[in-house]
């Protein structure tokens, strides 16, 4: 691969909102990002060739009518799962925020489902009302391409239908010994009740992730929630790298220049 | 067929509507022995198999991992009991009306054809089986809990319908209304029954103009005529003429409003000169002002009072669905970047016994509004970042919805330009029956009754739908596919139609309409309110390309006519002219309203015990604990009064970050749990200038002075921006009236009084109002009673600031210990109408005033000490004074602070120090304490400044002649401690203990942290 800036598919949808941001946070990491309409890539399932990575970011995909994502993941499930195979295959980049790692779970892109169906889910928090806060996270950079060389991460969480469940103790003991549930809240910041504390999955290559909290809100000094705590003096001059989500997005675009 | 799919929560997980269920009903008072099961489910018609059914539940429309179906065709006795009972009372079913919007089940049909099934129809429903209690406490769960009559069907038992068609074809007959032959009494009936809400001079007028025609009209003219000259769109009371008689002595006015609010703007406009900022004001859908070389920045807060007293989600929920498209329908079409929020409701602990017929109680009232905002806000994808809640029992039956949206606009698309020959093209939402009604329903005061009456004014937004709505404009917009656009407010698509086309003329055919369902007449139409709909001026050679633009993201765009230079308004249905008005009848016919309005503000009267049987209508009271020189448990009281209590519980839900420009957010501190005083957002995400977003209200003043509370109000919303850094140059104000019945002269006096000062405050401080909105009339009737509920003058000023470099903001909570605490600005004896004389149930006392000039020298003089680098925390002095702000910038920073009270000079008038001895505990020693501790004097702040600082920082203020003290100091303990003479400790209390009474008392539920 070369040194070109890798290019992103940033996928919209009805009600998808949190494109903008984070077409920003790719461009500002060395990528060069798209956002296209669903119905450009149900119209021509070749359309994602000519992109390295594709991002399914957050929002209210159809109103998150019938259950989170779900209406698109059924889309996307009949009509795209071969377009996204040959993508991930094609040692791509896949990855989805809040509502795109909704839709990456209940669309069986990220954990394959079996002859009963999907084998973990993400649905209602624990306290029954959307929520926004942020979270201390721990991160298995193991496996996982986005998590590479991350141990921690301080990022805000906006949802409702954030916890992870799944189908038993069983299904969640593999994920975890292959290294999949690759970001985790700490216990005392897990703000849905989650099964073992996860706010991130990745899929078996590591190319596919999916994750609930927001990296594309904290690219920026200023988007902590406490930075007017430092100093004046210690603000830091150059922002563009300082939110702790910002390196999701560089290792993202590194691992194109391999 | 007409298939049931019950879903529930498998075993092991949590049935939430069952635990809530329980929850709200023990708040009304039902016993523990209450036992829920709860469902949700579908109903799907069509000619569909059980496997197929089968297929869609298990597949799409419930989750297997956590939730578990139940099948059948309805009536199937399977159905009648949740899985695994032998036994259960019958279940009651809660469905949306037929017609009520319903995406979920919408959304769900359209997508069963991926799974291979087509279904003719599809509805939601809730389901529940309830058990422990009698038939008639179930009953009455059911109305006050589950379901609301306004947009809702209860079913007890099985279901009592095998099909879900809505509407059917209707026949079309002409309606005209013989208005010519009415005599005055008939008119009036005729004004009222058909809900136009019109005058008698009104009525008089067009029929007047009719008898000169030589015809009566149709209803769907008589429709447009009251749709144009209703309160709600042309504010005919407040800018109309008023013979005014107050302590300024006697004023006429030919337009009120324009001769304070705008005629402030105007004057300011002219001080600035070439640096005047204003671009558009009070003339399109939101006031605009310049933002940097790009883009301006719009402005607009509206109510939706009466909707949300009948329906509170949906009435909330179409309120800021309903301002949204405002800065959507200004110029070209900006993009929104923020919400706003402000509510008042009646406290949520008022008894259930004591509420009149027809009024839902204040907990499901607040619980609606705070989720109908969540909803809309958090779909659209706009953070909702400012706002506040204000409680007192007058809004019993009257809560206030106040919703803001701020939008950002191309400089060069900041105005619109319809053009004779464009097509007037409507795009979004489908019409339907909703929201008939609404903008004169909502000019007319509410009684028990309006529930039945005027259900139609209810709605349900579909924030997605808007959301489309707004990306495919965006995208139209910056192509140049049109010339104007406009949304459709109150009215429908009269006004959106009538709007556009008043310079020009327009000629609509309604058949065009694309409909929710068969039935609905002509002038439903033309009036209907459905959301989430905007209008356009088309040049016919762009239609073309922006049909295929709306097409090809699934929005829906119709031709409805076109504006056709003949400066007459006709309308045709089914190939019958059905109207023809001429435009300068509809906008400059109506006879002008003349009032009479006179104010004498409260009598002065010393602060003193009210007498028994006079509750304070704002508050709960503070029993025990009153000592001598111990005010520890007044700052307690005031912490845990519900406007003073911490605003998590409806912050939390909010999303308040997405579109990433998120700088100073509305929980901040070490803990992200300390109370910000206003709001700093980045809209662009590449640029560092940044927007201050700030609201200030006090409704308890008005009882005392409504001209205080006016420049109160202006001043709160000001130092809040200030003290997060905005820049006092910069800022603008919005003015939103909301006001009991003002035919009554001294409920309009009052509103002129605060009016009056609105325009010298605003010119004093160079602040210029830039858009407002009236809503009169907000007055309940319960049946029988001879006197309306009324609610009290309740004016929100919101203040939008800008700052070059977000970098700069400054944020409440103490920093480090060994910082000095100063005190900026004057604290004078003013208790009237402070929560301290709230929780001590206090009547009488000065309510706080505003010196305007040294107030501007101080937001200018802070500022620059923000500006050099000075401040390493501030917050405004308001509910609660002193020792309220001192201790939440203590327990937000996690650090002690250390207060000496007599470092505040207390100016008394003679005879004023003895007055206030005559309360419990206060004696004329320390009556000067009680004025340092909790007086609510404007333009204050405690700020905190590192030591190297302070000599820069006292320069700055000295050179403004801003009154400034050293009040204390940081410290690394966790206490708050303020000390009187010889050290004597007035406030002694643990920060934790402080912050947990603050934070325990306005929290309705739900796990938050």
């Amino acid at each position: 691969m070369s040194n070109t800036k890798p290019n992103v598919l940033v996928l919209r949808a009805p009600g998808t909102n949190c494109d903008v941001e984070t077409a920003y946070a790719f461009e500002l990491a060395g990528a060069k990002a798209e956002r296209i309409h669903i119905n450009r890539l149900l119209e021509d399932p070749s359309l994602p060739d000519r992109f390295q990575i594709l991002c399914f970011p957050g929002g209210f995909s159809f109103g998150d009518d019938v259950a989170s994502g779900r209406i698109l993941a059924a889309t996307i499930h009949h009509h795209l799962t071969d377009t996204i195979r040959r993508f991930r295959d094609a040692q791509k980049l896949i990855l989805g925020i809040c509502n795109g790692f909704q839709i990456l779970i209940k669309s069986g892109i990220l954990i394959d489902e079996d002859e009963c169906g999907l084998r973990a889910t993400l649905t209602w928090n624990k306290s029954g009302v959307y929520t926004d806060r942020w979270a201390r996270l721990a991160a298995d950079g193991t496996k996982c391409v986005f998590l590479r060389g991350v141990k921690e991460l301080y990022l805000p969480v906006a949802h409702a239908e954030g916890r992870f469940a799944a189908r038993s103790e069983g299904v969640l003991d593999e994920l975890e010994q292959s290294h999949r549930l690759a970001l985790r809240y700490l216990p005392e910041d897990n703000p849905n009740g989650a099964a073992r504390d996860v706010a991130g999955v990745c899929d078996e290559t590591g190319r596919v992730f999916g994750l609930m909290p927001h990296p594309e809100r904290h690219i920026d000094a200023t988007q902590h929630p406490r930075w007017t705590r430092r100093k004046p003096d210690e603000r830091i001059a150059s922002p563009e790298t300082a939110g702790d989500g910002f390196v999701l997005f560089k290792n993202a675009v590194e691992y194109f220049r391999d | 067929m007409l298939w049931e799919v019950d879903i529930f929560a498998a075993p092991g997980q949590l049935d939430r509507a069952a635990s809530d269920t329980v929850s709200d009903a023990a708040d009304m008072g039902f016993s523990s022995d209450l036992a829920v099961v709860a469902a949700r489910g579908y109903l799907i018609e069509g000619d569909l198999s059980a496997p197929q059914v089968e297929k869609l539940a298990a597949l799409f429309l419930a989750d297997p991992v956590v939730e578990r179906t139940v099948i059948g065709q309805v009536g199937d006795p399977r159905l009648d009991l949740p899985p695994g009972a032998a036994d259960a009372a019958e279940p009651i079913y809660v469905l949306p009306k037929p017609g009520v919007t319903d995406s979920v089940a919408d959304n769900a049909r359209k997508t069963f054809p991926l799974f291979g099934v087509t279904a003719e129809g599809c509805r939601t429903f809730k389901k529940y089986w309830i058990s422990g209690i009698t038939e008639s406490e179930r009953g009455l769960i059911a109305h006050k809990l589950l379901a609301n009559d306004a947009i809702e069907q209860l079913v007890c038992g099985k279901l009592p319908f095998t099909k879900l068609q809505v509407g059917s074809p209707g026949t079309f007959n002409l309606r005209t209304v013989a208005i010519r032959a009415m005599s005055e009494p008939e008119l009036e009936t005729l004004s009222k029954e058909g809900q136009l809400f019109l005058s008698i001079t009104e009525m008089k007028t067009i029929q007047a103009y009719f008898n000169e025609l030589g015809r009566d009209p149709t209803d769907i003219e008589l429709e447009t005529i009251a749709q144009t000259w209703s309160e709600h769109c042309s504010h005919k009371t407040l800018a109309g003429r008023i013979t005014y008689s107050g302590p300024e002595g006697e004023r006429t006015f030919s337009n009120m409003l324009k001769e304070t609010i705008f005629a402030a703007t105007v004057e300011i406009r002219k001080n600035l000169g070439p640096g005047d900022f204003c671009v558009s004001v009070f003339s399109d859908n939101a006031g605009v002002v310049t933002f940097n070389d790009e883009y301006n920045v719009c402005f607009k807060v509206e109510t939706h009072n009466h909707p949300s007293a009948l329906e509170p989600y949906g009435g909330a929920n179409t309120g800021l669905g309903g301002v949204i498209r405002d800065p959507m329908g200004t110029g070209m079409g900006a993009k929104p970047v923020c919400n706003t929020d402000v509510f008042c409701f009646a406290p949520p602990e008022t008894d259930v016994e004591s509420l009149p017929p027809g009024v839902q109680h204040p907990r499901r009232i607040i619980k609606g509004v705070v989720a109908g905002v969540r909803d809309y806000g958090n779909r659209m994808g706009i953070p909702t970042v400012n706002g506040a809640v204000y409680f007192d029992k007058r809004y019993l039956g009257n809560p206030l919805v106040y919703c803001g949206n701020i939008g950002l606009l191309p400089v060069d698309m900041s105005f619109k330009h319809p053009q004779a020959g464009d097509l007037i093209v409507a795009i979004g939402g489908r019409t339907g029956r909703d929201g008939i009604h609404g903008a004169t329903f909502s000019s007319a005061e509410l009684t028990s009754e309006s529930e039945t009456l005027s259900g139609g004014a209810v709605q349900i937004g579909n924030a997605i739908t808007e959301k489309m709505v707004l990306d495919v404009m965006l995208e139209a917009r910056d192509r140049g596919l049109y010339n104007a656009v406009t949304d459709c407010g109150a009215g429908g698509f009269s006004s959106a139609v009538g709007e556009m086309g008043e310079e020009i003329g327009a000629e609509v055919d309604l058949d065009a309409a694309p409909l929710k369902y068969d039935g609905l007449s002509y002038t439903e139409i033309w009036i209907s309110e459905a959301q989430e709909r905007m209008v356009f001026s088309v040049p016919k050679g762009k239609w073309d390309e922006f049909k295929a633009l709306a097409d090809s993201e699934n929005v829906e765009a119709v031709v409805l006519g076109e504006f056709k230079p003949t400066g007459r308004l006709v309308l045709n249905y089914r190939g019958v002219k059905v109207a023809d008005l001429p435009m300068s009848f509809l906008h400059d016919g109506r006879p002008p309203v003349v009032r009479k309005a006179v104010y004498q503000p409260a009598a002065a009267e010393p602060l003193s015990a009210r007498p028994a049987g006079d509750i304070s209508p704002a508050q709960t009271v503070l029993s025990a604990g009153i000592g001598t020189d111990d005010w520890n448990a007044d700052l307690e009281a005031i912490l845990g009064s519900l406007n003073v209590a911490s605003k998590h519980w409806v912050i939390r839900q909010y999303d308040h970050e997405v579109q990433g420009g998120s700088v100073i957010k509305p929980l901040v501190g070490v803990c992200n749990d300390g109370p910000g005083d206003a709001a700093v957002l980045r809209p662009l995400v590449a640029s560092r200038r940044a927007l201050v977003v700030s609201c200030g209200m006090n409704p308890n003043y008005g009882d005392f002075d409504t001209a205080d509370m006016a420049a109160s109000a202006i001043d709160e919303a000001v130092r809040n921006a200030v003290a997060v850094g905005a820049d006092p140059a910069t800022i603008v104000l919005l003015d939103n009236f909301c006001w009991g019945n003002t035919d009554r002269p001294e409920t309009l006096g009052s509103l002129v009084r605060s009016a009056l000062a609105c325009y010298d405050v605003a010119v004093g401080f160079g602040t210029p109002f830039v858009s407002g909105k009236d809503s009169l009339n907000n007055e309940f009737r319960p049946v029988g009673a001879d006197e309306p509920i009324s609610i009290p003058p309740s004016l929100l000023i919101s203040a939008m600031g800008q700052m070059p470099d977000a970098a700069s903001a400054v944020s409440m909570d103490l920093k480090e210990a060994g910082n000095s605490l100063y005190l900026v600005g004057e604290t004078k004896n003013e208790l009237g109408g402070s929560h301290f004389a709230i929780v001590r149930a206090l009547r009488g006392g000065k309510s706080p005033s505003v010196d305007i000039p040294r107030a501007r020298r101080t937001f200018y003089a802070v500022h620059r000490a923000i500006q050099k680098g000075l401040v390493r925390s501030a917050h405004d002095l308001s509910e609660g004074g002193l020792a309220a702000a001192a201790a939440e910038m203590a327990f937000a920073g996690n650090l002690g602070a250390e207060l000496w009270a007599e470092h505040i000079f207390i100016d008394f008038i003679p005879g004023e120090r003895e007055k206030l001895a005559a309360l419990p505990g206060v004696t004329a020693e320390n009556a000067a304490d009680l004025v340092r501790l909790f007086s609510e004097s404007n333009s204050r702040f405690l700020i905190e400044v590192p030591a190297e600082s302070a000599l820069a920082f006292e320069e700055i203020l000295t050179n403004a002649e801003v009154p400034h003290a050293q009040v204390g100091k940081v410290t690394a303990s966790d206490r708050l401690v303020i000390t009187g003479a010889e050290g004597k400790k007035l406030i002694d209390r643990p920060l934790k203990q402080l912050k947990a009474v603050w934070q325990k008392a306005f929290d309705l539920g739900g796990d938050y942290q």
